[in-house]
């Protein structure tokens, strides 16, 4: 609180970033989050907008050169959202500015909201939330340990290697001399484990880091440890080691007594290099990437020449190269494989979990791929913290390789429509929450560190929240029969399969989105069903209870108008739909982007602390919110565009180049209400 | 001429099919006077039938006697055929090239083809200009149906009905068509209720060098303004486009002359530019190559995304225009028959709600192209792998189904249609067995007798059966104005077309079959509540008489 100087500054402006269009309202700046409320809604009915924007969230603040119209502040943050206020004074702008830069990167880990943020869960329900995930089982599912593995203890106290979870995986011929003899001699003690088993040819998927060769050395224990590996699966007679690394950068390791394996000293190896840029060039990259889609005005040419600059797409599709790779040589050649990069948690997390995705339909569902993220990236040691930024640290730790990582997840499910059980939100609401810092599950850079912070005690558990949530995230063109059917996926690689990911990079720019979606629009349909499904019991039970025997036809009443008789194949589809009715629990009401409804009242609550606000109204607070756009009832809504959106939307020469400007920009008014832009209308 | 002349080896044996993610089928090659078809001979395999028409080129490759022929298709898709002997496979190959490439529009297929399904409604006969006009005059009485090109005298590209301002006659419309490019005089294209603004469309005015000018077409477009106001001509050439085409005697309406016009100039590129635009597109979507930066490269070079989007930017403009200026509006290019109609249809589309659903963009298809005049048979002569040397092939039409497409996913509840029947009409525009897309204007549909000779495209169409193929499951009326991003990143590659051939095509389809599914379901079981309800309803009305007899 002592960072704060200006809790609230009124009649700021908010200047959208493709358009000319602005809206004037007050910026409230508390200990967590800084809001901003639109004071003049556009239309009376339709509710203020608000904008939550989390510190953590924050990437960088900007005080841009005063103009006549005030003072500019540019925020960006993680999430890809940009706001741009425009502040009256500037003495609040600067007061707003330097408020920011202190709250925006905490120095100490106690700091970040996960240990102040509570989701109304008791400490039993906490408890069960942070169990929800059990690696153990995982390893048991996988079918390990079993003849040919086991389950080590040298790393319980994290003394063989401190980034490495307690429980590890180890062919059964490795043993403990072997281990330690080859975390000496591999990049921050990370030893050849086993991360994913795949139990129909018994090959094994195992990462490291690299050895520590430089030019000629080599070391027994860590030949002794792919031997190993190799004579733990019977169906080949080699492994392949994966060096996820373009060569050079391999070569260049070794002058720092670094470096790759040398085929000559290990028996039965077949050594591979995939290519992957590394941490500072994926940024670089992505940074290109935001600046080209960030321009006002992008013509189709330069944002196509701008994504091929920036190499953003060839980075995504080099990870997914080397995947399939490994899925290949895992699936076909029933080989094992040993993937590493430098230190083997950025590059070689990327491989293992989108090979492991590609390996088993398990991973493609919603509680799979949890496990994937808690078993590749959590808890073999993705260095979050660093990374995503959580504490202020060093720069150039930070690097989106876990955000490519979910790119190449979106690319996939765009190739495979049928194969997730998940669908886009779900995989923004995590990237959402990797940054936010208000669960625990990514604080920290490895599980040492997360159990001397007591993660488990302090915070909460992301994982429990979406399973409750997971309605909201299910795809509904899932099929757990293609799972089935095709157990391993094979995705086209060719360059035009690979997308701009707008939802993700555009998320919060309103005006770049489809104004319908066809997501939405389903997940409303199913919900509109259970909501039938279970009238449908109330009133069959209201009937009985009258002494009367309903009588349900699906026949439709009789309609004004005649419409077609549907075909066999539509009536075939209605049996079957019957047959297999199963209600699920009605889905809560917060929608998925931004901030979460829970962490909103939270918020909401924090702020009343601080500032005796009246402004907190119950109704708005349950259905306002940035992107809460549509309500989620059975009134359907029907999004057009009145005149707002044609404003918004920049079409040419048009505005302001007639002289009668007066007479021609009045705004006629709107037919419908509006809201953002939107129109609604109830059917 | 007899077909059999051209086909010198009619049937060839053991011949195999490759077709992109299908199995290979092995069979009898047959060649007909329209067809070229491959059968297995076995129940249950599927046939191949090929229109002639739709070969845009071969390729014959030999490997010692056995010789391949690969078959460029206009619809873009690929096909290979493996033919045993190196005599038949060249009699093959030369059939091929003679046969899909004849000149005469009488010895094509439609004038051939009888119906295998029953025609329920002819579609010569579903958008006649004067249904249309009943519609409008239900709206205004502002215009009227001028027969003044009953004989295509006046131009020899426009219907025999067009729409004019009431108070403007047929002498004016005469003079004026003189001023105007191919006689294209201004015509109504589009009417807006909401606030009774019009769109036309027209020819270039021909004013030449010396600036020559015609009162009677300012007449002619200053009736269409209320008192007070003034409109908008939107050219959609640059204006030095427009500056260069004053030395071959075209021009444009300048502000000394229309003093009540505002003008506006856009850059839409037409005819070669464009086919040069969709080669190059083709060509890298075919590029098996793996590298990102060249398939973003070419996809940037070949400049297609960039004419989609400055189409639509252009239509939303003139939409803007009408919609929200509450101003008449003129389009036209040079000619008035390419980009003039694209703009003219696509702002039909984001207007007007009666234009998504399936009769209504038909209608428009056939107003807005067919009618007005764009010359289908030389435009679409061609397509992306022909061989020879464009002379006025373009790919105006198809540039205008992508931009529709790029709506319909913006807005993908809003049209009753799916991009099944984009892909469809593109389809049947450049090959076909019905007579619709044939010819080059309404002039020469009569001349050519093609209602009275072949089969409308929309009399199949508009069977039950076809309607609920091409219908959206997620479709509901919207009745607003649908203004769509035209930003880069909201535009698409339209892969129903572009990269139709080169992905597995089931996913789509079993994607629809399921929201169709969840649809069918959400809809029976609110039946089954409503007719509890009612059975409750029944049963509280009938209760009292009941209880007081």
């Amino acid at each position: 609180m002592e960072h704060i100087r200006t809790p609230k500054v009124e009649q700021v402006r908010l200047l959208d970033r493709f358009s000319s269009k602005s809206t004037s309202g007050t910026l409230y700046l508390t200990a967590t989050h800084l809001i901003f409320v639109e004071s003049n809604p556009s239309s009376p009915s339709s509710a203020a907008q608000e904008i939550w924007v989390l510190h953590h969230h924050i990437a960088s603040v900007e005080k841009l050169s005063l103009t006549t119209t005030g003072c500019p502040l540019v925020i960006q943050c993680r999430n890809f959202r940009v706001v741009h206020f425009v502040l009256q004074r500037e003495r609040d702008c600067h007061d707003i500015y330097s408020s920011l830069l202190r709250l925006l990167r905490p120095v100490a880990y106690e700091e970040l909201y996960a240990f102040s943020y509570n989701p109304k869960q008791n400490d039993q329900q906490r408890e069960e939330g942070w169990q929800l995930i059990d690696l153990g089982a995982e390893y048991e599912r996988m079918g390990v340990p079993c003849d040919q593995w086991q389950l080590t203890d040298v790393n319980r106290d994290f003394k063989v290697c401190e980034t490495y979870p307690r429980d590890l995986y180890v062919p059964i011929t490795a043993n403990k001399p072997i281990i330690v003899g080859s975390s000496k001699f591999r990049s921050k003690g990370r030893f050849p484990v086993l991360t994913y088993f795949y139990q129909e040819k018994k090959a094994a998927v195992c990462r490291c880091s690299q050895p520590l060769s430089g030019f000629s050395a080599r070391c027994l224990e860590d030949e002794s440890m792919l031997q190993a590996i190799s004579k733990a699966n019977h169906n080949s007679r080699f492994v392949y080691v994966m060096d996820t690394r373009p060569k050079l950068n391999a070569l260049a390791n070794r002058a720092a007594g670094k470096g790759y394996e040398n085929e000559d000293n290990y028996s039965n190896i077949r050594f591979q290099f995939v290519g992957i840029e590394n941490i500072h060039v994926m940024r670089a990259s992505l940074q290109k990437l935001l600046e080209v889609i960030g321009n006002r005005s992008l013509s189709m040419s330069d944002y196509l020449m701008g994504i091929e600059g920036c190499g953003w797409l060839r980075h995504v599709k080099a990870v997914v190269d080397a995947a399939i790779f490994l899925t290949k040589a895992v699936t076909v050649e029933g080989a094992s494989v040993l993937v590493h990069c430098s230190d083997g948690w950025d590059r070689t997390a990327q491989v293992c979990s989108l090979g492991a995705l590609l390996m088993d339909p398990y991973y493609r569902t919603i509680k799979g791929f949890m496990v994937l993220i808690e078993k590749d990236w959590i808890s073999f040691g993705h260095k979050f913290a660093d990374r995503c930024d959580q504490l202020d640290g060093d720069p150039k730790e930070v690097s989106p390789v876990f955000t490519q990582f979910l790119e190449c997840v979106w690319q996939l499910t765009e190739q495979f429509p049928q194969a997730f059980e998940f669908s886009e939100w779900f995989l923004l609401q995590i990237h959402e929450h990797v940054h936010s810092c208000q669960y625990g599950n990514f604080l920290g850079n490895n599980q040492r560190q997360r159990e001397e912070l007591q993660l488990r005690e302090k915070t909460h558990s992301l994982w429990a929240i979406l399973m409750e949530e997971q309605q909201n995230y299910q795809n509904p063109f899932y099929s757990s029969a293609y799972g089935k059917t095709h157990p391993v996926l094979e995705p086209s690689t060719l360059p035009y399969h690979f997308k701009f990911w707008r939802n993700m990079y555009h998320q919060f720019d309103r005006s770049m989105h489809p104004r319908q979606s066809i997501l939405k629009t389903i997940h409303t349909l199913k919900e509109t069903s259970l909501k039938s499904a279970q009238t449908l019991r109330a009133l069959e039970n209201e009937l009985q209870q009258l002494g009367v025997t309903p009588v349900v036809t699906s026949a439709p009443p009789p309609a004004p108008s005649p419409s077609p008789p549907p075909p066999t194949r539509e009536q075939q589809q209605q049996q079957r739909s019957l047959t297999n009715a199963n209600p699920a629990p009605p889905r809560p009401n917060s929608l998925i982007l931004g901030a979460p409804q829970v962490s909103r009242k939270e918020a909401q609550q924090d702020e009343e602390k601080q500032q005796q606000q009246e402004r907190e109204e119950e109704e708005e607070e349950e259905e306002v919110g940035e992107e809460a756009t549509e309500s989620t009832d059975t009134d359907r809504t029907v999004e057009g565009s009145s005149g707002t959106d044609s404003r918004k939307q920049s079409y040419g020469e048009l505005e302001g180049s007639y002289e009668d400007g007066d007479e021609m920009t009045k705004e006629e008014p709107a037919v419908v209400s509006l809201e953002f832009g939107m129109a609604r209308m109830t059917c | 001429m007899e077909f059999a002349e051209l086909i010198k080896t009619p049937r060839v044996d053991g011949v195999v099919l490759h077709r992109p993610f299908m199995p290979t089928v092995e069979g009898t090659l047959c060649l007909t006077g329209h067809h070229l078809i491959l059968s297995s001979r076995q129940d249950n395999t599927e046939e191949l039938w090929l229109l002639h028409s739709n070969i845009d080129s071969i390729e014959k490759r030999f490997l010692g006697s056995l010789g391949t022929i690969i078959v460029k298709c206009k619809d873009l898709r690929m096909i290979q055929l493996d033919i045993p002997g190196m005599e038949e496979c060249l009699n093959i190959g030369s059939s091929i090239e003679a046969l899909s490439t004849l000149d005469s529009v009488s010895l094509m297929y439609p004038y051939f083809y009888r119906p295998m399904f029953e025609v329920i409604e002819d579609g010569w006969k579903s958008f006649l200009p004067e249904d249309a006009f009943k519609d409008l005059e239900a709206m205004t009485d502002e215009w009227r149906l001028s027969e003044v090109n009953r004989d295509f005298r006046v131009c020899t590209t426009y219907p025999p009905l067009v729409a004019v301002p009431r108070d403007v006659d047929d002498d004016t419309l005469r003079k004026a068509a003189g001023f105007r490019h191919g006689g294209r005089f201004p015509v109504l294209s589009y009417y807006h209720k909401k606030n009774g603004m019009v769109m036309m469309r027209s020819g270039q005015p021909l004013t030449g060098t010396n600036g020559r000018r015609c009162k009677e077409d300012e007449r002619l477009i200053n009736a269409t303004l209320r008192p007070g106001k003034r409109g908008y001509v939107i050219d959609t050439r640059t204006i030095s486009v427009a500056q260069q085409a004053k030395a071959r005697g075209g021009g444009f309406e300048t502000e000394a002359n229309y003093p009540q016009w505002r003008r506006i100039h856009k850059a839409i590129e037409r005819s070669n530019v464009l086919q040069d635009s969709l080669v190059k597109l083709v060509e890298a979507c075919n590029d098996q190559s793996h590298s990102m930066d060249r398939w973003l490269s070419k996809l940037e070079a070949s400049n297609w995304q960039t004419h989609v989007k400055e189409i639509l930017t252009t239509a939303c403009l003139a939409a803007q225009c009408i919609d929200r200026e509450g101003a008449s509006v003129l389009v036209h290019g040079t000619e008035g028959t390419d980009s003039t109609l694209q703009v003219t249809s696509l702002a039909q589309i984001i207007l007007d709600p009666a234009c998504r659903t399936i009769q209504g963009f038909q209608g428009l298809v056939e107003r807005e192209w067919l009618q007005a005049g764009h010359p289908f048979g030389q435009r679409c002569s061609m397509s992306a792998y022909s061989n020879s040397k464009p002379r006025h092939e373009a790919p105006g039409f198809l540039l205008f189904l992508d931009c529709v497409w790029q709506v319909l996913r913006q807005f993908p509840c809003s049209f009753q249609f799916t991009e099944q029947l984009l892909v469809l009409l593109f389809e049947h525009a450049y090959a076909s067995q019905f007579g619709t897309f044939l010819g080059n204007s309404a002039a020469e549909r009569v001349r050519l007798s093609l209602p009275e000779k072949t089969v409308s495209l929309w009399s199949w169409v508009n069977r039950p059966q076809e309607i609920d193929h091409l219908s959206n499951p997620l479709y509901e009326p919207n009745s607003l104005v649908i203004w769509p991003s035209v930003a880069p990143q909201s535009l698409l590659l339209w892969e129903g077309v572009f990269l139709r051939w080169n992905r597995s095509p089931r996913c789509q389809e079993e994607a629809r079959e399921e929201t169709v599914h969840i649809i069918e379901h959400n809809k029976e079981l609110q039946n089954k509540v409503n007719s509890l309800r009612r059975q409750l309803a029944q049963l509280e009305t009938q209760e009292p008489p009941l209880q007081t007899p």
